[in-house]
């Protein structure tokens, strides 16, 4: 039997433990406003004596000129066009190889597979998933491009660069392929199966169950995934900056090289130029389009899955 | 209708109609199958990708994996470029990175899910982890470079040797001269425990979520405090959970280069951290790892990068580039066995 005395002091031993954990939960908070502090404060307002970066370019010319040439003279081209190309270029390709890759392997995975057949495919999806991002681009530019596109395009007569955003977007793709696959199957199998027997019972064939009853039902689960894998080829930067190249071009050509907005950023910190230069301060502009588009992708993601999910008792 | 048209018509009309049926619905069937096949061609296509993805970096790496490729640092020569020191770059980084998420990320899942109540700041907390899950690496880079650079500029002027500070009034204690470099471990640690922290957080809160609330309820009913049933009784049922997913947060920290780019890590390194460039020295001399994580360094993706984007006319670099990515993979591989046998292990002996 504790002693009163016992009691108190394990009283206050456990208000301080509950203080440190919720210390503990509260700094993802913390991280969140300091991400949002330290973009704003270096590309829209600068509190102190720096000056921030739309405070030399104006945001006028950053949206609406497509030239991205930061170190060009004194003052420097900052249009993010060209930079927006070559991401949604290389994050559309990647979804182009993910989405049929994806759903097509979750559909199998949960209607066709045998348990035991699905029990090996999982890990496989799963190394995927867990290869670095490094080594994807490496497989890009070293295998992909001089070994499949290089043949095939040359054979129809089209010529295409070493560094391309096409190689790029394939391996983002096939890096985004198991976050859809596993996304979706998780879903699927949600999907209860009085809902598939109904549709047998009527005579349907596990064709028509799986895409008239199965991915409908599923529906709003499996557009989340697509757009989540859409946020993660967007803010894809390692495989995009071996692959895609460094040279900015405003083009929708995916044979050419293109640099996207994580490969400007990339680029931008192992440069030696002066920590407050334009050209380095303009990684916080690109920072701050590029932390928007995926949270609001993200939260469109989020808002799909929970507005449209269908309940099933 | 028109899958029926190459059946032969019958002369009763109920006999045609069956005909048609059935070829119909072989034409569904047909489709059917079809599509598995399609299904199974695209799951077993990945499956493919993956045999020619290890294939394609074995195949270049046979010109340069030899033993002393582990042991040799950068070299401007192919033939002797080793990985050296990413290798020890990788160990400190993620060693410092699982100190600081592990107990962090551990202990916001407790309180998340064992402590909170359900008000507007948790719930801000929860939604707010969600999306940092999926908030790109290289924008944490971002906050490392800006938020954590100053910190060494201010450990810089403490440490030069010639500070001292004042303990409780009773004595001055010098503090000692350290070289604490830009792009050191601890930052890099800081930034890369931020990008897996939601990760650690979510994947503990779901091991936590799996311990049957009888556990909890009976562990009170006997007297316990809530901490006490923590400690005791939910953290060891939900470990083997909680330890899978942080193995598996710990190897993408492993993976993981834009931050660290970001953060102005070296790229070309010929030193480890702290001059320690074999186990054997921890031991000879400890004193050494004190000034790892002040130290500059490398680790292995960033190495990886570098050698994959060598202008090299005569592409000698890709064999040094596809051994260092094996050397990941293999260490990469170990990792997760190591998280598969915890869980398989622990499958077998929870049962509740």
């Amino acid at each position: 039997m504790p002693t009163w005395a016992a009691r108190k002091i394990s009283r206050r031993h456990e208000t301080l433990i509950r203080w440190v954990l919720f210390g503990c939960a509260a700094l993802s908070v913390l991280t969140t406003a300091a991400i949002i502090f330290v973009l704003l404060s270096n590309a829209v307002y600068a509190p102190g004596t720096k000056t921030a970066f739309f405070e030399r370019v104006s945001l006028w010319q950053f949206l609406t000129t497509a030239r991205w040439k930061p170190t060009d003279g004194p003052r420097g081209h900052f249009g993010i066009w060209p930079l927006l190309a070559g991401t949604l270029q290389v994050a559309v390709i990647a979804s182009l190889v993910s989405v049929p890759a994806g759903l097509g392997a979750a559909i199998y995975m949960s209607e066709y597979a045998h348990p035991r057949e699905r029990e090996c495919l999982k890990p496989v999806l799963e190394i995927l998933a867990g290869i670095p991002s490094v080594v994807y681009g490496f497989f890009a530019l070293k295998f992909i491009t001089p070994w499949v596109l290089k043949p095939l395009f040359s054979g129809l007569g089209l010529e295409i660069s070493i560094f391309n955003s096409l190689s790029a977007g394939i391996v983002v793709g096939i890096m985004v392929t198991p976050l859809i696959a596993s996304l979706s199957e998780d879903v699927i199998r949600a999907v209860p199966r009085s809902l598939r027997e109904a549709a047998y019972a009527l005579g349907s064939t596990r064709f028509d169950v799986s895409t008239r009853v199965v991915i409908p039902a599923a529906l709003s689960g499996i557009l989340a995934s697509f757009l989540l894998a859409f946020s993660r080829a967007v803010g894809e930067t390692m495989a995009v900056a071996i692959a895609a190249g460094g040279n900015p071009l405003l083009t929708l050509n995916p044979l050419w090289g293109a640099q996207t907005m994580t490969g400007f950023m990339v680029h931008a910190s192992t440069g030696d130029s002066a920590a407050d230069s334009i050209s380095r301060m303009s990684m916080y502009a690109v920072g701050i389009t590029l932390f928007v588009m995926t949270l609001s992708i993200n939260l469109l993601s989020g808002w799909i899955m929970r507005r449209y999910r269908e309940v099933y008792q | 209708m028109s899958a029926a048209a190459g059946e032969p018509a019958g002369g009763a009309v109920s006999v045609s109609f069956t005909l048609g049926a059935e070829g119909r619905i072989r034409g569904r069937l047909r489709l059917s199958r079809a599509f598995m096949w399609l299904c199974r061609l695209v799951t077993y296509a990945l499956l493919a990708l993956l045999a020619v993805l290890l294939l394609s970096i074995v195949w270049n790496s046979l010109e340069r994996l030899r033993p002393d490729f582990l042991s040799n640092h950068y070299s401007m020569n192919p033939e002797r470029c080793g990985i050296l020191a990413g290798l020890w770059g990788t160990f400190w980084l993620v060693l410092l990175t699982a100190l600081f998420s592990i107990p962090i990320g551990v202990g916001s899942a407790v309180y998340l899910e064992e402590m909170a109540k359900d008000t507007w700041l948790m719930r801000v907390i929860r939604v707010n982890l969600s999306n940092l899950a999926g908030v790109p690496s290289i924008v944490y880079g971002i906050l490392g470079l800006t938020a954590f650079r100053p910190l060494v500029i201010q450990l810089q002027t403490l440490f030069d040797g010639r500070h001292a500070v004042n303990v409780l009034g009773l004595f001055r204690l010098r503090l000692l001269k350290l070289d604490i470099y830009d792009g050191n471990v601890l930052i890099g640690a800081m930034t890369m425990s931020l990008v897996i922290l939601p990760t650690v957080i979510i994947a503990s809160q779901e091991a936590l979520r799996a311990v049957p609330s009888t556990i909890r309820v009976a562990s009170l009913a006997l007297g316990a405090t809530r901490w006490q049933t923590i400690w005791r009784q939910v953290l060891p049922a939900s470990l083997p959970g909680i330890a899978t997913g942080v193995i598996l947060s710990i190897s993408r920290a492993m993976g993981e280069a834009a931050p660290l780019m970001m953060i102005g890590v070296l790229t070309v390194a010929s030193m480890c951290p702290g001059g320690i460039e074999s186990p054997g020295q921890l031991l000879t001399e400890p004193g050494r790892v004190l000034s790892v994580p002040f130290d500059q360094f490398t680790a292995m993706p960033v190495e990886i990068y570098d050698w994959s984007k060598q202008p090299d006319p005569q592409d000698r670099f890709t064999a040094v580039a596809a051994s260092g990515i094996l050397v990941l993979l293999a260490v990469l591989l170990t990792v997760n066995a190591a998280a598969m046998i915890v869980r398989y292990r622990a499958g077998r002996q929870l049962r509740w």
